[in-house]
């Protein structure tokens, strides 16, 4: 067994070059530049301005996750459970999303939602609306994009739970009365609950560090953490705090991590 | 509550030339069958024989293809499973995993809006009923099998079904728990008068538990009966064959086995092989009508009683049990003996 540990270390080497010595040089830079001390992290949890990008980021990622897990969950049913037809064509739906860049599809959100985008000018071609609406460059089109972009993501764990489902325990309910809807809420839904707590986790830790749909959709008018991280890094160059703000965001993420997994070993039980 | 006799002779469900197909395939042919109230009635067949698909259609949760199905002279062919009403536990139980084994019981009860303290006390009453006080409060995983089972049967009995349906819901205990779970049963059929419909694929389970039999091969009905009835006189040789041990000897020529002639039961004609159950064969003492020369081929010892397998002058085999209390000495394994029997204990398959 021993002999063949060193087949491993191609893996940690290139884990420690790449993800851990970074890291430290991070944490090195984030309690020391400008000046050694916890300066930087003091500013960056008190300055109104950074405390206001980290209190949108997290409204907004509640929201998406929110938004992602619910679409997810109606879309893995139908995926799941669905007529042959309907689980081809939503399957392909899915599928889909995964083989176009993420770039492409904030560009294809701009287009459609932009002032003379598409949804705009059916809009005024059908007579609803007279001016266009605004619906870039605002958090509407962020939470649009972040959760366009999140929900197939959200739809593997769902699915494994679905599947798990006894269909004859769902037979059972029928069986002794209950109403689709008192199926649905009080069996079905518990029953995957595994899925939704492990979809939420994985949609929440990958919206808190959204960048590049965030700063296009927002067109600088919503900026979340990440792109903050980057102003600091490439605008106004204040390494120090950028380390700082991204040493908070991962402490964060873990947390809630582990706060949500350790509810889910509770479920699980 | 009835009394320990059981009523057999108010019809409760009838099935009317009843099949089931899926797509070209025939999971049921023309099944008639009366059910009376207060009976046990086991579904025996080994798998893919049709019994479970019956048990279905019966509970309502699929639809007959054709046929029809009465519910005390209603035709409840159409009705869903809620409708008939009837309690079912299914293989595997089907226990809502989320849910703790009182709120699994209270379930259905819910269902049917009952009052809270109406549903508090019918739990407590089912939870002592099944023998399961002190687990109110766990999930089903926190449970053996047999509590599992016994939570699966107080949730079907909860809402007091007139029928309680049963798919082989001992299949997955071991030997010893089954057992003890054949006598719970025996015991809440008793006390609670329900009609119980048992699917199982033990022929012993189905022996010891029931007040009739119906068996199924092929998603044909092949007899129904009472446990003495489908083992003494099978109507066919399948039944012959599937419930318990039974020697099957060709008849050759009008009268005779190998060349040996015997006397043959009444309903020979046409048929054209000899049936006995091991147990109704002895070895032939002197004056017996019915002997057979056969030839010992190996004895195995059981504790009270000795298997010997026998070999005809035709080839084919035959075996009987001898009683190791009753002094008799076996024969040297390759002795050439008589074995005899009676003819009323025979029946030509």
């Amino acid at each position: 067994m021993r002999a063949y540990l060193f087949l491993i270390c191609p893996v940690l080497l290139f884990l420690g070059g790449s993800y851990l010595l970074p890291f430290l040089g991070i944490m090195q830079l984030s309690f020391t530049d400008p000046e050694p001390g916890l300066g930087q992290y003091s500013h960056v949890l008190t300055d109104p301005l950074t405390l206001s990008v980290i209190w949108r980021t997290l409204r907004i990622c509640v929201i998406v996750t929110a938004v992602s897990v619910a679409a997810a969950y109606v879309i893995t049913l139908l995926w799941v459970r669905g007529r042959p037809l309907v689980r081809s064509l939503t399957e392909l739906c899915i599928m889909i999303p995964f083989w176009i860049s993420v770039l492409s599809r904030a560009f294809g959100w701009m287009s459609m939602l932009s002032n003379r985008g598409l949804l705009n000018s059916w809009l005024k071609d059908l007579g609803l609306i007279e001016t266009s609406l605004q619906m870039t460059r605002n958090e509407f089109a962020v939470i649009i994009g972040m959760s366009h972009y999140l929900i197939p993501f959200a739809v593997f764990p769902l699915a494994t739970a679905m599947r798990n489902v006894d269909e004859r325990v769902l037979t059972a309910a029928d069986g002794m009365g209950a109403s689709r809807l008192r199926i649905f809420w009080q069996v079905f839904l518990p029953m995957t609950a595994s899925g939704v707590i492990g979809a939420t986790l994985l949609v929440f830790v990958f919206s808190v560090g959204f960048f590049v749909t965030p700063a296009l959709l927002g067109g600088g008018q919503s900026v979340l953490i990440a792109e903050l991280i980057y102003l600091w890094i490439f605008q106004i160059p204040q390494w120090g705090m950028a380390a700082a703000m991204s040493v908070i965001l991962m402490l964060a993420v873990g947390g809630i991590l582990v706060l949500l997994m350790r509810r889910y070993g509770e479920m699980a039980k | 509550m009835k009394s320990e006799a059981i009523v057999v002779n108010t019809t409760q469900i009838e099935a009317r030339s009843v099949g089931k197909k899926y797509g070209k395939f025939h999971a049921l042919r023309d099944i008639s069958l009366e059910i009376a109230e207060g009976e046990f009635l086991s579904l025996l067949g080994p798998s893919g024989s049709g019994k479970t698909t019956f048990l279905t259609l019966l509970g309502g949760y699929e639809d007959t293809t054709s046929g029809h199905l009465f519910l005390e002279g209603q035709d409840m062919t159409g009705w869903t499973a809620n409708q008939r009403g009837f309690g079912m536990v299914f293989q595997g139980y089907a226990l809502f995993p989320h849910l703790t084994v009182a709120e699994n019981i209270a379930f259905p009860l819910k269902v049917q809006k009952r009052s809270k303290a109406q549903i508090a006390e019918r739990v407590a009453q089912m939870v002592e009923m099944v023998g399961l006080a002190g687990h109110e409060n766990k999930k089903p995983k926190a449970l053996s099998g047999g509590q599992q089972q016994r939570v699966a049967l107080a949730r079907a009995l909860a809402y007091e079904p007139k029928v309680l349906l049963l798919d082989e819901p001992f299949s997955a205990l071991d030997k010893n728990l089954r057992g003890q779970m054949q006598e719970e049963l025996r015991r809440l059929h008793r006390e609670l008068g329900t009609t119980f419909v048992f699917v199982t694929h033990d022929q012993e389970e189905a022996l010891a538990l029931s007040s009739r039999i119906a068996i199924f091969n092929h998603g044909e009905l092949q007899q129904v009966g009472t446990p003495d009835e489908v083992y003494e006189r099978p109507a066919n040789r399948f039944t012959a064959e599937f419930l318990g041990d039974i020697n099957i000897l060709t008849l050759d020529g009008p009268a005779g086995i190998a060349g040996t002639p015997i006397q043959l039961p009444g309903n020979a004609s046409g048929l054209g092989h000899l049936a006995v159950r091991p147990e109704h064969m002895r070895l032939a003492a002197e004056g017996d009508a019915n002997q057979l020369p056969v030839r010992l081929r190996d004895k195995v010892y059981l504790g009270s009683k000795s298997r010997l397998l026998l070999e005809t002058r035709g080839g084919e085999e035959l075996m009987l049990y001898l009683d190791n209390g009753a002094g008799l000495v076996a024969p040297q394994t390759g002795a050439e003996i008589r074995v005899a029997w009676d003819v009323q204990d025979s029946f030509a398959v």
